[in-house]
């Protein structure tokens, strides 16, 4: 049986090139998939072409895009896009340990991130680098996760936003007792609601739907009424494994099972994102919540950088879902619709550039941390027993001489 | 959030209440919400009925539904729900209904709770008591009757506690509850409603620094070190070695993570004998941990090996034969004997 690296890449002169051509069942299947389009209840508001459909129950989400904010769209696409292309080369070169591309959901990061209020909460996984950047973070405040010199160092009060959280699905959980906390506190309803009220979104993935902690989270929010989006991008692979593996049922359905509305938009749609995510966010201020979101996108790129897709999917798939790209179809409805001429789309990729130059030069000065580091706010309260190893620690060190280590 | 609601139980400024371990915690946990509209107690069954030990009786009738939470069933989701309440504001106080049954909850407690403050490099702060009933001899079912804390103990980030007295029950849950770090509080269950251990707490008293050990009985042939419900058995061994003219030293620990060992120390530097017990089996146990650092620091005190009285290093039998596993007077006796045979 070949490999799927033999099929999709034949070595020259490994084989006879019918067998190296020959696709497993498996890849077969696995092609089959990127026609994928959805379903016939998939939201969508621009299509992959550009074309704006219109949606009685969301068109009036997005009343307030003009072409001015749809350029803005764009270019908060265009610059996390290319943030991510940077971050992920620089991995490449051995300046970041590791790198989680966003690539391909740019649209449901950003179309979600800027549905939020500032007062609004969010909880990422740890790939929502679009996220953080539509809730001010700056993106170079990621790099300290990926090159390893600290595990998140975003003020999380201020952004709203809460620390990255690596293990699958526990971010769930705390989501819903923050948004529970949202609803103690009274901020839930009432007459001022759009003033006043606020929201929690939790992102996770179509890998994290298997979680018990997911599963928990869905009971919790609903029991409690909790004002929580749960905002699911599925972008058909949890590392090697296809949502397949992890559901027999499309993921905004078992919404029904918890009881609450459970709905799935075009990932890969800016607009269809943005509004459905603002109708889930009011819908919850408003303490109709919790509500499933069920972003329909694809991970364009990797898992992370160690990881090597070759060996599970076809490219195929990729090249399918390059004709749904976030980006592109922002681009040609603009165009289309003389929104924006080729002056802007030269300015945001110059800018993006820069942004990009930025983040590199950032990441090449970064500092390392101290030693002492090692030992800082493993507590709140002062830690005699770590102040002790501390400064065993830092002697022994000092015991090698000055400038070195 | 309404206003702290006025508990039913009056408080004397200078009241002196004579306790159960079981009445103490409730106490104290009453007075903590009182103390903190933001403190929450959450877990199972711990509204209407009051906890199936019935520490949080009361509470949900005096302080409401939104203070007193009877959660679905699922620890993972207690824990995890919980961290999000701190990370809004809240002093979540979480019942484990049995210590066998935290372990859906250790994905939380290990990967978010211990770690959220040193992630954050002290941004975010996770003020989480956990409370749970531990320790045998109550003739239960299997997983009602174990000594998990050093699994915790052994996490950074956790800090761990036992009591083992109604005093300490009362004014531990509250400094635990008013505590910065999560902390992990083992109660020993089956002491909760022990008529014996009933004890005056004076509520109006100074307590003793919540991390911190106590000598509760000066004796200069050999230390005994406990904690939770293996203090009353030393204590008790302790009472009978004098009747045969031999003077144990008894220390409860209070405190399993930090350790507080100043007093071990000096205490062995005296005696020159130590004798652990705790109802965990022995392998890579807190026990193991007092043997290590008392041999690095009293290696020339030391008249004999540091012995060890515990559960064995088998799950916890059916209680049929708890009487077996459990350290017990005679058990800790013997260990004296033999320290002092050395």
């Amino acid at each position: 049986m070949p490999s799927p690296e033999q099929w999709t890449r034949p070595e020259p002169g490994a084989g006879p090139a019918a067998t190296a051509a020959e696709p497993t069942p498996e890849q077969v299947i696995a092609g089959l998939r990127a026609t994928t389009e959805g379903g016939a209840e998939l939201t969508q508001l621009l299509t992959p072409e550009g074309e704006r459909v219109s949606s009685a129950m969301f068109d009036p989400y997005v009343a307030d895009i003009d072409a001015e904010a749809l350029r803005g769209l764009y270019r908060d696409m265009v610059l996390v896009r290319r943030a991510d292309r940077e971050a992920n080369a620089m991995q490449r070169q051995g300046q970041l340990g590791i790198w989680v591309p966003l690539l391909g959901q740019e649209a449901a990061q950003v179309g979600s991130g800027r549905a939020l209020k500032p007062r609004d909460m969010a909880f990422p996984s740890y790939r929502e680098h679009g996220v953080a950047y539509t809730r001010g973070v700056d993106f170079r405040e990621l790099l300290g996760i990926f090159r390893c010199t600290d595990h998140g160092g975003w003020d999380f009060q201020q952004h709203r936003f809460h620390p990255y959280t690596i293990v699958i699905g526990n971010q769930v959980l705390n989501a819903a007792g923050y948004a529970m906390g949202q609803k103690f506190d009274g901020k839930v309803g009432g007459a001022d609601a759009d003033e006043t009220a606020e929201a929690t979104i939790c992102y996770f993935g179509d890998g994290a739907t298997s979680q018990g902690d997911v599963h928990e989270g869905f009971v919790w929010a609903a029991v409690y009424d909790a004002p929580l989006v749960f905002f699911c991008q599925n972008n058909q692979w949890a590392i090697s494994e296809p949502t397949e593996r992890q559901s027999r049922l499309p993921l905004y359905q078992r919404a029904r099972g918890y009881g609450f509305p459970g709905i799935r938009v075009d990932g890969n749609d800016v607009l269809g994102c943005l509004a459905v995510t603002r109708w889930a966010l009011e819908e919850c201020r408003h303490g109709n919540g919790p509500v499933l979101i069920e972003a329909f996108t694809y991970r364009m790129d990797a898992h992370t950088t160690t990881d090597d897709p070759t060996r599970y999917r076809l490219s195929d798939e990729l090249e399918v879902w390059k004709h749904k790209d976030p980006i592109e179809r922002v681009r040609v409805h603009l165009a289309r619709t003389g929104s924006a001429d080729q002056e802007f789309f030269d300015e945001v990729q110059a800018e993006a550039d820069r942004f990009a130059a930025e983040l590199r030069d950032y990441c090449f000065n970064m500092p390392e941390p101290p030693p002492e580091r090692v030992f800082a706010n493993v507590y709140a309260e002062p830690s005699p027993v770590l102040e002790a190893q501390r400064e065993e620690y830092l002697s022994y060190l000092a015991g090698f001489g000055a400038g070195e280590h | 959030m309404a206003a702290p609601v006025k508990s039913t139980v009056d408080t004397p400024t200078s009241s002196v209440q004579n306790l159960t371990i079981g009445k103490a915690l409730n106490l104290g946990l009453r007075r903590a919400m009182e103390a903190d509209d933001k403190v929450i107690v959450m877990g199972e069954d711990v509204g209407k009925l009051g906890g199936v030990f019935r520490i949080t009786d009361g509470l949900q009738k005096d302080f409401g539904e939104h203070r007193v939470l009877d959660t679905p069933l699922a620890e993972s989701g207690i824990i995890g729900t919980a961290v999000g309440l701190a990370v809004r504001g809240y002093r979540p106080v979480c019942e484990i209904q049995f210590e066998g049954f935290i372990f859906p909850g250790f994905d939380q407690i290990s990967s978010q709770v211990a770690k959220l403050h040193y992630r954050t490099q002290g941004k975010v702060k996770v003020p989480i008591v956990i409370r749970v009933p531990f320790g045998g001899g109550i003739g239960a079912v299997e997983h009602h009757s174990e000594s998990p804390e050093s699994l915790f103990s052994h996490i950074a980030g956790l800090k761990v506690v036992s009591c083992s007295n109604p005093v300490d029950a009362y004014w531990m849950i509250q400094q635990a509850i008013s505590a910065d770090d999560p902390v992990l509080f083992f109660e020993p269950k089956r002491l909760y409603h022990s008529g014996a251990l009933k004890a005056p707490v004076e509520t109006a008293a100074t307590p003793d620094p919540l991390f911190a050990s106590r000598v509760l009985r000066r004796g200069d042939a050999a230390t005994l070190v406990a904690y939770g419900p293996s203090v009353k058995v030393c204590l008790d061994a302790a009472t009978a070695a004098e009747e045969e003219g031999r003077s144990l030293e008894v220390i409860d620990l209070r405190t399993l993570s930090p350790l507080d060992l100043e007093p071990v120390f000096e205490s062995v530097r005296r005696t020159g004998r130590l004798i652990t017990v705790s109802e965990a089996s022995a392998e890579s146990s807190l026990t193991s941990e007092i043997a290590a650092r008392v041999q690095q620091e009293c290696f020339y005190s030391l008249e004999a090996p540091v012995l060890r009285v515990t559960g064995f290093d088998t799950p916890y039998p059916p209680s049929k034969l708890e009487e077996h596993f459990l350290p017990d007077l005679d058990r800790v006796l013997h260990a004296v004997d033999r320290a002092l045979d050395w």
